[in-house]
C-alpha cells in the first residue's frame, strides 16, 4: 500500500519535473549575468540621480550600452565608476566631483519676514501661494523639500537661519534636491581643491533697489565683481552675477568687492593680511594641477592659502 | 427651499456688514491696473507712457482666445508699465496711471435713469460683454463673452444667477440686490436673451429674507425671471452645487455646466452686463465689502478696480488695527490671504476682510483618525483623507484615477477636520502635481 503512494507520488513527480525542465527551456528569460554584477557595485540607494528608475535599471542600462558614455553615477562617485569601468571593461568616464549648494542668503536676518505662513509646510504649495515670507520671489521658503527629498541625509535646516545646509561629506551630487527645489535655488557645482568654493549665495533677479528693500544681503547686480574678476568667470545677467565654476580660480577678488556680501567663499581660511598684492603663484597654480581627478585626496597645492 | 444632494458645511455666517449701505469709494492719487485680472492670458497694453486716459477708456486689449479687455478705471496720465506685486507678492505687468480729475468717456451714459429697453440680437450683445471687458465676478474671473457664446452642438436650457453668497462675512451682492435690483432684473433678461432660455433662475439663500423679497417682487414685472430660496449651506453658490440645487442636474466628472445645459453667472456680473450693455460702461468698478468682527464699523465700497488695498483699508479704517492677524480677500472659506497690501485691486476682488491675531491662527495640527468626516463634507464626493496620503507619499497618477482634480477647493474637508489637517492645501498641491505630470506626458 505504501509502496503504492510513493511509487504513483514519484511518478507524478517525475512527469512534473520533465514537463517544467521544457517549459523553462522555452520561457528561459536570458540575462546578463554582468547585470547582478554591476548592480551589486552600485550604491543601491536608488536615488534616481542617474535618471534612471533605480539602481537595477541603470545596471541593466550599463549592460545594454556596453560601455559608460553618458551614463554616471553620481551618487556612486569616481570609486564606483571604476569598478563598473572595470566589469566592463571600459575607460571610466571621469569628472570631477561636485556638490549641492544653497544659492540664498536670505536668512532671518538678512530678510526680515514681513508675514507668516501657517499653510501647508511644502515649498511647492508655499511657491504657488506667495511671495515668500520676506516678500522676495526669489529666496529660499525654508519649508524643507530639499531636505525632504536627499536620500543620503545631506541636507538639513539651521533653525538658526532658517535655510538648508548641505554637509559636504554625505552630498553625493545626485541632484534630488536640484529637481524638488521649486526656486531652483540649490546648484551642483564643482566641489573644488580642498572643497573650495566661490559662489553667489543668491538668485535675485529684480533691480538692486528692489531686491536690497527684501534681503540686505542680495545681489544687486552692481557689476563690481564682473570688473574685479581677472579670469572672465563672472557675468551679470538680468541683474544677478553667476560665478562659473569652470573658470573659476579661487582668488576670492570678488568677495571682497560685493558690497553686500552676496558672495560666499566656503573652506577658505581667512585671508591673510594685505601685504603682498595678491600672490600671481595664487592663481596659477590650481591652473596646472587643473584637474581635480584625484581630488579625493587633493594635494596641498596652494601654500598661500 | 432647495438645496444640493451632497456633503457641504455649516460655518458661522457672521454677516454683519448687511445693513452698511454702498458707499462712493474716492478716487486715490495713483492707480495700478493689473494686466492679468482674469483668467487665462494677460491683456496686451496699448497706451504708452504719457499718454492721457480717460475713464473707461480702452487700456489694454485682450488678444489671445482666453482674455478680456481692460479700461482705465481713473482719468489721467500714464505714469509707467511696469512689474507690479500683486496682493500675494508675486510679479505682474501692471498700467499705472496718475489720476488727474474725474473725466469720463463720452459713450458712457452717467445718468441715473434706468434704461430697460435692450434691442440688441444676441450676438451682437456678446460682442459688447467682450468689448467692455466683463468677466464673472463670483471670483473665477471667467470672461463673459466666452461663456455666453454657447459652443456649437450645444444648447443652453437654463440660465442660473448666483446670489447665493455662501461665503462668510460677504455682503457686496446682497447690497448690490437691495440697491439695484432692477438693474440686475434688467441684466438677467439681457443674457437670457444671448443665451436664447426660456427662464432664469436667480438663486439666492434664505439667510437673506430682504433681498429675496425685493428681487421676487421685481422679478414680477419681468418675464421669465424666478427667484428661488435656497438652503442655507456652504458651498451652496458654487457653479456645480447651484445647478444641482436648482435644476437636479449632475454635472458630470471633467464636464462643464453647458454640457448639462446650463449657464450660471454671478449676480454682481449681471448688474456690470446691464452697466455694459443698456450705459456703455465698461467693467472699471466693483463693491467691495470692508469688514471683520473687531473691526469698529462695516462698510460696502464701490471701488475703481487697481486702486491699493491700503488706499480701501485708510479709507475705511484710518488704519489696520494693532493686533490684526490677517486681511483676507474674499470670504474665510476660499479667501486668499493678503500678503502685500500695496497691491492693487483686481476686477474679481469681493471683500477686505480683517482679522485679529486670535481669529487668524490655524489649530495645530494631528494625525488622521480616519473618521471620514471629509467625505461626508466634500460636495463632489471625493475622499480628502485619501488625496492627503497619496499625495505625501508622491502617488499622483493614483490620486488623478480616484478624481482628485474634480476638487472645487471649497475648503470643506478642512473646515471639518477635527485633527485640522490641510486637506485642502494638500489637494491643492497634488492638482499641481497631477497637471504637471498630465503636461509632461504631452
Amino acid at each position: 500500500m505504501i509502496l503504492t503512494a510513493v511509487l504513483v507520488l514519484g511518478l507524478i513527480g517525475v512527469i512534473f519535473a520533465i514537463v517544467l525542465y521544457f517549459v523553462a527551456q522555452k520561457f528561459k528569460v536570458l540575462e546578463d549575468p554582468l547585470i547582478d554584477e554591476i548592480a551589486e557595485v552600485l550604491p543601491g540607494a536608488n536615488c534616481g540621480g542617474c535618471g534612471k528608475a533605480g539602481c537595477r535599471a541603470m545596471a541593466e542600462a550599463f549592460v545594454k550600452q556596453g560601455n559608460m558614455d553618458g551614463l554616471k553615477c553620481p551618487a556612486g562617485g569616481e570609486e564606483v565608476a571604476k569598478k563598473v569601468a572595470e566589469l566592463l571593461g571600459c575607460t571610466p568616464e571621469v569628472s570631477d566631483p561636485m556638490v549641492a549648494v544653497v544659492r540664498c542668503n536670505g536668512s532671518c536676518g538678512n530678510a526680515v519676514s514681513k508675514n507668516n505662513f501657517d499653510g501647508l509646510a511644502d515649498c511647492a504649495f508655499a511657491n504657488s501661494v506667495y511671495a515668500g515670507e520676506s516678500g522676495c520671489t526669489f529666496g529660499c521658503l525654508g519649508l524643507g523639500n530639499c531636505v525632504k527629498a536627499c536620500q543620503f541625509g545631506a541636507l538639513s535646516m539651521d533653525p538658526e537661519t532658517g535655510l538648508p545646509v548641505v554637509d559636504e561629506e554625505k552630498c553625493t551630487a545626485c541632484g534630488a534636491c536640484v529637481k524638488t527645489c521649486p526656486r531652483g535655488i540649490i546648484e551642483l557645482r564643482k566641489k573644488g581643491i580642498k572643497n573650495r568654493r566661490v559662489y553667489v549665495a543668491c538668485r535675485n533677479k529684480e533691480k538692486g533697489a528692489v531686491a536690497r528693500k527684501w534681503c540686505s544681503a542680495a545681489c544687486i547686480g552692481c557689476g563690481k565683481c564682473e570688473k574685479t574678476c581677472p579670469f572672465g568667470a563672472i557675468k551679470v545677467e538680468n541683474n544677478l552675477a553667476y560665478i562659473d565654476f569652470n573658470l573659476c580660480r579661487l582668488c576670492r577678488k570678488c568677495v571682497a568687492e560685493c558690497p553686500t556680501g552676496a558672495i560666499h567663499a566656503v573652506n577658505f581660511p581667512p585671508l591673510p593680511p594685505k601685504k603682498e598684492p595678491a600672490d600671481s603663484t595664487a592663481v596659477k597654480e590650481p591652473i596646472e594641477t587643473k584637474a581635480p581627478e584625484t581630488a579625493k585626496e587633493p594635494v596641498n597645492i596652494n601654500p598661500t592659502y | 427651499m432647495k438645496t444640493f444632494k451632497m456633503g457641504g458645511v455649516h460655518p458661522e455666517e457672521n454677516k454683519i456688514s448687511t445693513n452698511a449701505a454702498i458707499e462712493q469709494m474716492p478716487l486715490p492719487k495713483q492707480v495700478a491696473v493689473l494686466m492679468n485680472q482674469h483668467l487665462g492670458a494677460p491683456a496686451t497694453p496699448i497706451v504708452a507712457k504719457g499718454d492721457k486716459v480717460k475713464v473707461g477708456q480702452l487700456i489694454a486689449e485682450a488678444q489671445a482666445f482666453m482674455c478680456a479687455n481692460i479700461h482705465s478705471p481713473v482719468s489721467g496720465t500714464v505714469n509707467k508699465i511696469d512689474v507690479c506685486k500683486d496682493m500675494v507678492g508675486l510679479p505682474k505687468t501692471a498700467i499705472y496711471i496718475d489720476v488727474e480729475g474725474d473725466e469720463w468717456m463720452e459713450t458712457i451714459d452717467r445718468t441715473p435713469d434706468i434704461k430697460r429697453d435692450c434691442s440688441l440680437e444676441p450676438k451682437e450683445i456678446v460682442a459688447k460683454l467682450k468689448e467692455m471687458g466683463i468677466v464673472g465676478l463670483g471670483g473665477a474671473t471667467f470672461p463673459a463673452h466666452i461663456k455666453y457664446s454657447v459652443p456649437e452642438g450645444k444648447k443652453a436650457e437654463y440660465l442660473i444667477i448666483n446670489a447665493a453668497e455662501c461665503e462668510p462675512y460677504l455682503t457686496s451682492d446682497h447690497r448690490v440686490m437691495m440697491e439695484h435690483a432692477e438693474e440686475i432684473c434688467i441684466g438677467v433678461s439681457i443674457l437670457r436673451k444671448a443665451l436664447g432660455v426660456p427662464n432664469a433662475y436667480i438663486g439666492i439663500e434664505s439667510n437673506k429674507p430682504e433681498p429675496i423679497r425685493v428681487m421676487s417682487e421685481m422679478a414680477k414685472n419681468f418675464e421669465g425671471i424666478i427667484v428661488e430660496p435656497l438652503v442655507v449651506k456652504y458651498p451652496q453658490g458654487a457653479e456645480k452645487q447651484l445647478i444641482n440645487s436648482i435644476t437636479g442636474r449632475k454635472v458630470p466628472s471633467g464636464k462643464l455646466p453647458i454640457d448639462v445645459g446650463c449657464v450660471v453667472s454671478n449676480i454682481g456680473t449681471t448688474f456690470a452686463v446691464y452697466e455694459a450693455i443698456q450705459k456703455n460702461k465698461p467693467l472699471i468698478e466693483n463693491i467691495l465689502t470692508v469688514t471683520g468682527k473687531k473691526l469698529p464699523s462695516q462698510h460696502n465700497y464701490q471701488c475703481r478696480i487697481g486702486i491699493t488695498y491700503n488706499d480701501i483699508i485708510k479709507h475705511a479704517l484710518g488704519e489696520l488695527p494693532s493686533n490684526t492677524g490677517k486681511v483676507i480677500s474674499g470670504g474665510t472659506m476660499m479667501g486668499k490671504a493678503i500678503s502685500n497690501l500695496d497691491a492693487p485691486t483686481t476686477k474679481g476682488a469681493s471683500s477686505v476682510l480683517v482679522m485679529d491675531e486670535s481669529e487668524s491662527r490655524r489649530r495645530p495640527e494631528s494625525n488622521c483618525i480616519r473618521c471620514g468626516k471629509c467625505m461626508n463634507a466634500c460636495p463632489m464626493g471625493l475622499e480628502p483623507y485619501l488625496f492627503s496620503a497619496l499625495v505625501k507619499n508622491n502617488r499622483i497618477e493614483e490620486a488623478q484615477s480616484h478624481n482628485i482634480l474634480d476638487c472645487i477647493e471649497c475648503g470643506c474637508c478642512f473646515f471639518s477636520c477635527p485633527a485640522n489637517k490641510p486637506l485642502t492645501d494638500e489637494i491643492r498641491l497634488g492638482k499641481a502635481k497631477v497637471r504637471a505630470m498630465m503636461a509632461a506626458k504631452k
